[in-house]
């Protein structure tokens, strides 16, 4: 059983405390709730990664200053799954130690218990951001 | 037909104008007995940010899928999902969807079938009622339960299999995905992830016909004069062709099945779901890699 952050293990709990039909409403309160890019990527988005893996367009970027490690990510209006996903691993991530980030575990996403809800594309492209950003962090601390 | 048609000019020159619904008409038709507005997306939140009035979700992934087997729901499945959703056998459904009508097109295609028989799809979709600032709500519809008689499904017209697909070689096969993945470079759509088919290319002899090409930019199909050209002069399609389209999994595929089962009239139209994601990957299946349709596969 992997360790997680405080706030990953706030969103695990949050899950799992739901009935399997509110699942989806509280991803929708997490797609809701992500921030805005700061205006120093908002206006340079040459500046982010796109995920290829995912369905929609999703961008992200990777701070690393201090041993803490920054995230930020961002999804169309148009497709609050992926926003939603976007937001999990921005609550869980963002402001971590560089280590902890680097070595959080895949087995996240799985806890939601939202393989059955959501197809398995958007789960894979749930991973392509994890998988992105964790790369990043790497390169940025080498 | 239970409900008044939609007068639209264009729709009359398609050969099943009743299968199609305007933004205009489905706004002075909102809240009406006997109509049931159905959302079907590709993402399955984008309902619940907003929807138009008194619309209810169909989840294409949880609802029309039966969980352990790859297929549809089964008859008493569906009998159970439309009377749980307050729909009539007797209803006009129009569906609408995002990424212009894909799943929402894949449900007409579904529940076409179970027969139901009063079925239209609102021509752009999501796309186009959001573009004209048109009302829409985030209150969830309750309509009371209904009680959908049971009626078992009929794959033999509509629906083909990777068998049907060996028996039908010889006849017009139409691949509806990317160039892309038509010819083998990628095994999924561009910017989309690699869904897992073991092999790219495509069916010997298909013929590659992006089903983008029937739509405008507004997500809106294209006047009859411009899939007469695409279809029927450059496919090579005629009244009486019978045609099975795939695509990946099926959806963008159901698009296509539309267009040329209810806007051409083409007799015999047949979707393949297993699509590229079972045939890249059958054992003992053969495929085409190139630009090239590639001849007619013998089978051993």
């Amino acid at each position: 059983m992997p360790t997680y952050s405080t706030s990953a293990q706030q969103i695990i709990s949050a899950f799992a405390e739901v009935p399997k039909s509110s699942r989806l409403e509280l991803l929708l309160e997490y797609a809701n709730a992500l921030p805005a890019l700061p205006d120093r990527y908002a206006d340079h988005p040459e500046l982010l990664e796109r995920v290829e893996e995912c369905q929609s367009p999703v961008f992200l970027f990777v701070e690393v200053f201090d041993s803490k490690v920054r995230i930020f990510l961002t999804a169309p209006l148009e497709s609050p799954t992926t926003r939603g996903f976007a937001s999990l691993l921005q609550l869980a991530l963002d402001g971590g130690e560089i280590d902890d980030v680097a070595g959080f575990s895949d087995q996240f996403i799985n806890e939601l218990q939202l393989t059955e809800l959501v197809s398995p594309l958007r789960i894979r492209g749930m991973h392509g951001m994890l998988a992105r950003i964790k790369r990043q962090v790497a390169e940025k601390t080498l | 037909m239970s409900y008044p048609l939609d007068p639209n000019p264009k729709f009359q020159t398609y050969s099943s104008p009743e299968a199609l619904v305007s933004t205009d008409w489905l706004a002075q038709n909102l809240d009406k007995p006997g109509l049931t507005i159905i959302e079907c997306d590709e993402d399955i939140l984008l309902f619940e940010t907003g929807h138009i009035p008194g619309a209810i979700k169909l989840d294409w992934h949880t609802e029309l899928n039966d969980p352990v087997t790859r297929d549809f729901l089964d008859g008493q499945a569906f009998s159970d999902l439309l009377s749980a959703k307050g729909i009539a056998r007797t209803d006009t459904l129009v569906i609408y969807g995002d990424k212009s009508n894909w799943w929402a097109t894949y449900a007409f295609w579904i529940i076409k079938l179970f027969g139901h028989a009063d079925v239209r799809i609102l021509d752009g979709g999501r796309a186009k009622w959001i573009a004209e600032n048109r009302v829409t709500t985030t209150d969830s519809t309750n309509s009371p339960a209904t009680s959908y008689p049971l009626v078992n499904r009929d794959d033999e017209k509509l629906r083909a299999f990777k068998e049907d697909v060996f028996q039908h070689f010889g006849k017009p096969l139409i691949d509806v995905r990317s160039p892309e993945e038509y010819s083998g470079e990628r095994t999924h759509m561009p910017n989309y992830p690699d869904e897992g088919a073991l092999r790219g290319g495509h069916i010997p002899s298909a013929a590659s016909v992006p089903w983008s090409r029937s739509v405008n930019e507004d997500q809106t199909f294209k006047p009859i004069e411009e899939l007469n050209q695409i279809y029927r002069e450059q496919a090579g399609l005629g009244d009486a062709s019978d045609v099975i389209a795939y695509c990946r999994i099926g959806e963008r595929s159901s698009h296509t099945w539309f267009v040329l089962k209810y806007l051409l009239g083409i007799e015999k139209v047949r979707n393949y779901d297993g699509s590229w994601t079972e045939w890249g990957s059958a054992v003992q299946v053969p495929i085409a890699k190139g630009l090239e349709p590639g001849p007619v596969p013998v089978r051993l």
